[in-house]
């Protein structure tokens, strides 16, 4: 978790959004916000149950949940859910192999179920992972809590917790960065996805 | 266009990944309420079978149609092969009818793969599901799925197959497969049971089953295929078990972790005592269990990505 020396390392064509610093303060904040949605801790409600989608979706949703318990004393159950099976453009790609599914023990029947993803592009994976919930079972409400919103919806799809909004073009590329998969923390703008 | 018409050959990063996803398949369906998956909607999927099955049809009817592809079973009996309709005719109708994938037994030797050049031109993907005496790649993946689940990794596990392997296409599926994923192979059979060629294919040979047993991780019991000998192979079904079978005071012979495993049908009293079958060591449920998921994640493999992927 070497915070990046601004502009310092920084490989032509590529820029940095967030810092290692910046992204764990952003999920700070998202983790406030989640709370106060929810009402978290002040009634007898049952908390949400955050659902990370792979990759990096996955270890987001389970730092999120351990900033809730931090500032709440609640901590929500995480999981993981593939939505490679339910993708629309599966045919137009090479097979891809399937990531982890892995529900909490208590199910999502009747909970509010906060899906967790780093960037918000087209809106294609969460209308795939809507489609798989539907599949686990019934949850009260679905929520959405992504790292990055970078524009360019293809669908009716809204995030209700956005850590940073960037406007970017359709060439650009934004990388999610995370130690759990990378090895280290960053946000990074490419100017040209590498071929 | 992918098939999957042997194993031999096979790449093992294949062979691998298609077991990761039968693994991930059978975890996501695990408890969950609705058993089906979008992932095939609109593909057509025919089983042809010119030989009996229950398991292996049966399994792949039911992977097609968690994978919502939609699935029409052809049997020989109930055809216009029962006319006198080709092979090679009755594919490409099937192929002209909308068939995307076909999977056909057949009890001729390399019939799949003659099926695979004349579905060429159509696109249609094809599935080796037992082909006379030579290949029969899913049971050998199915079978491998089970092994891992039960053993971890098959890298320097040493596994016997014993029995029948001479008119045994699971048997042969397996000794490639195995092999490619790093396993010791030891055959166990009478002389009379090998096929010509055995001294070339990657496996340590023996006809003495109570030497073999304690150095085993996993054993594979192969059914004696009556249909199949015209000849005097062995002097009588008792002679046979007494020599190949897998009897209780034999599996007391084989290391605590090891596995038992049979392709199915089996012959209780034959190959296999019946509390064997029956014992804590024995997977065989799990085979039928694991070959639906493998037969799921080989579907996916070969229909679910874009046409012509490498």
């Amino acid at each position: 978790m070497s915070p990046r020396p601004r502009g310092a390392t920084e490989p032509a064509g590529e820029r940095e959004l967030l810092s290692a610093g910046d992204v764990a303060r952003t999920i700070a904040r998202m983790a406030h916000q989640v709370i106060e949605k929810t009402a978290l801790g002040a009634g007898s409600a049952a908390p949400p149950v955050l659902l990370g989608i792979p990759t990096r979706g996955t270890p987001l949703a389970v730092r999120l949940a351990e900033r809730i318990a931090e500032f709440s004393g609640v901590r929500p159950p995480t999981g993981a859910l593939d939505v490679t099976l339910y993708r629309d453009d599966l045919r137009r790609r090479p097979t891809r192999a399937l990531e982890e599914t892995q529900l909490p023990p208590s199910g999502i029947d009747d909970r509010i179920v906060i899906l967790v993803d780093d960037v918000l592009f087209s809106g294609r994976t969460i209308r795939a992972a809507l489609d798989a919930l539907r599949d686990h079972g019934r949850p009260k409400a679905v929520q959405l809590a992504v790292l990055v919103d970078r524009g360019h919806r293809e669908l009716p799809i809204r995030a209700d917790y956005v850590g940073k909004n960037v406007p970017t073009s359709r060439a650009e590329e934004v990388a999610v960065l995370l130690s759990e998969v990378d090895g280290t923390d960053a946000v990074l703008l490419r100017m040209e996805p590498p071929q | 266009m992918k098939h999957l018409l042997a194993t031999d050959g096979l790449d093992p990063a294949f062979a691998t990944a298609v077991l990761d996803t039968a693994d991930e398949l059978k975890h996501t369906l695990l408890g969950r309420e609705v058993r089906k998956l979008p992932t095939l909607r609109g593909r057509t999927v025919v089983t042809l079978f010119y030989e009996n099955s229950t398991r292996t049809r049966v399994s792949f009817e039911i992977a097609g149609k968690w994978m919502s592809a939609d699935v029409i079973n052809v049997s020989a009996s109930s055809s216009s092969v029962n006319k006198g309709e080709s092979l090679r005719d009755t594919a490409l109708t099937l192929a002209a009818a909308g068939a995307d994938c076909v999977i056909v037994r057949h009890p001729a030797s390399g019939a799949a793969q003659r099926l695979s050049g004349w579905l060429a031109d159509a696109g249609t993907v094809v599935i080796n599901a037992g082909d006379g005496t030579h290949e029969h790649p899913t049971q050998a993946l199915l079978d491998a799925a089970t092994l891992r689940e039960r053993l971890g990794s098959l890298a320097g596990r040493r596994i016997g197959i014993v029995g029948d392997v001479l008119h045994s296409r699971v048997a042969r599926s397996n000794i490639h497969l195995l092999a490619a994923l790093g396993a010791e192979v030891v055959l166990v059979a009478p002389p009379t049971l090998l096929p010509a060629g055995v001294e070339s294919l990657p496996v340590t040979i023996s006809h003495e089953l109570d030497a073999e047993l304690p150095a085993l991780d996993a054993v594979m019991m192969l059914r004696v295929q009556a249909e199949r000998m015209t000849g005097g192979f062995f002097p009588s079904a008792r002679e046979y078990s007494i020599g190949y079978g897998l009897s209780e005071a034999r599996l007391k012979l084989l290391p605590e972790h090891a596995v038992v495993l049979h392709p199915g049908p089996m012959l209780r009293g034959m190959e296999i005592a019946s509390a064997v079958a029956d014992s804590p060591a024995s997977a065989i449920t799990e085979q039928v269990r694991n070959g639906v998921h493998v037969r799921m994640a080989v579907l996916y493999h070969l229909l679910a990505g874009e046409g012509d992927a490498a």
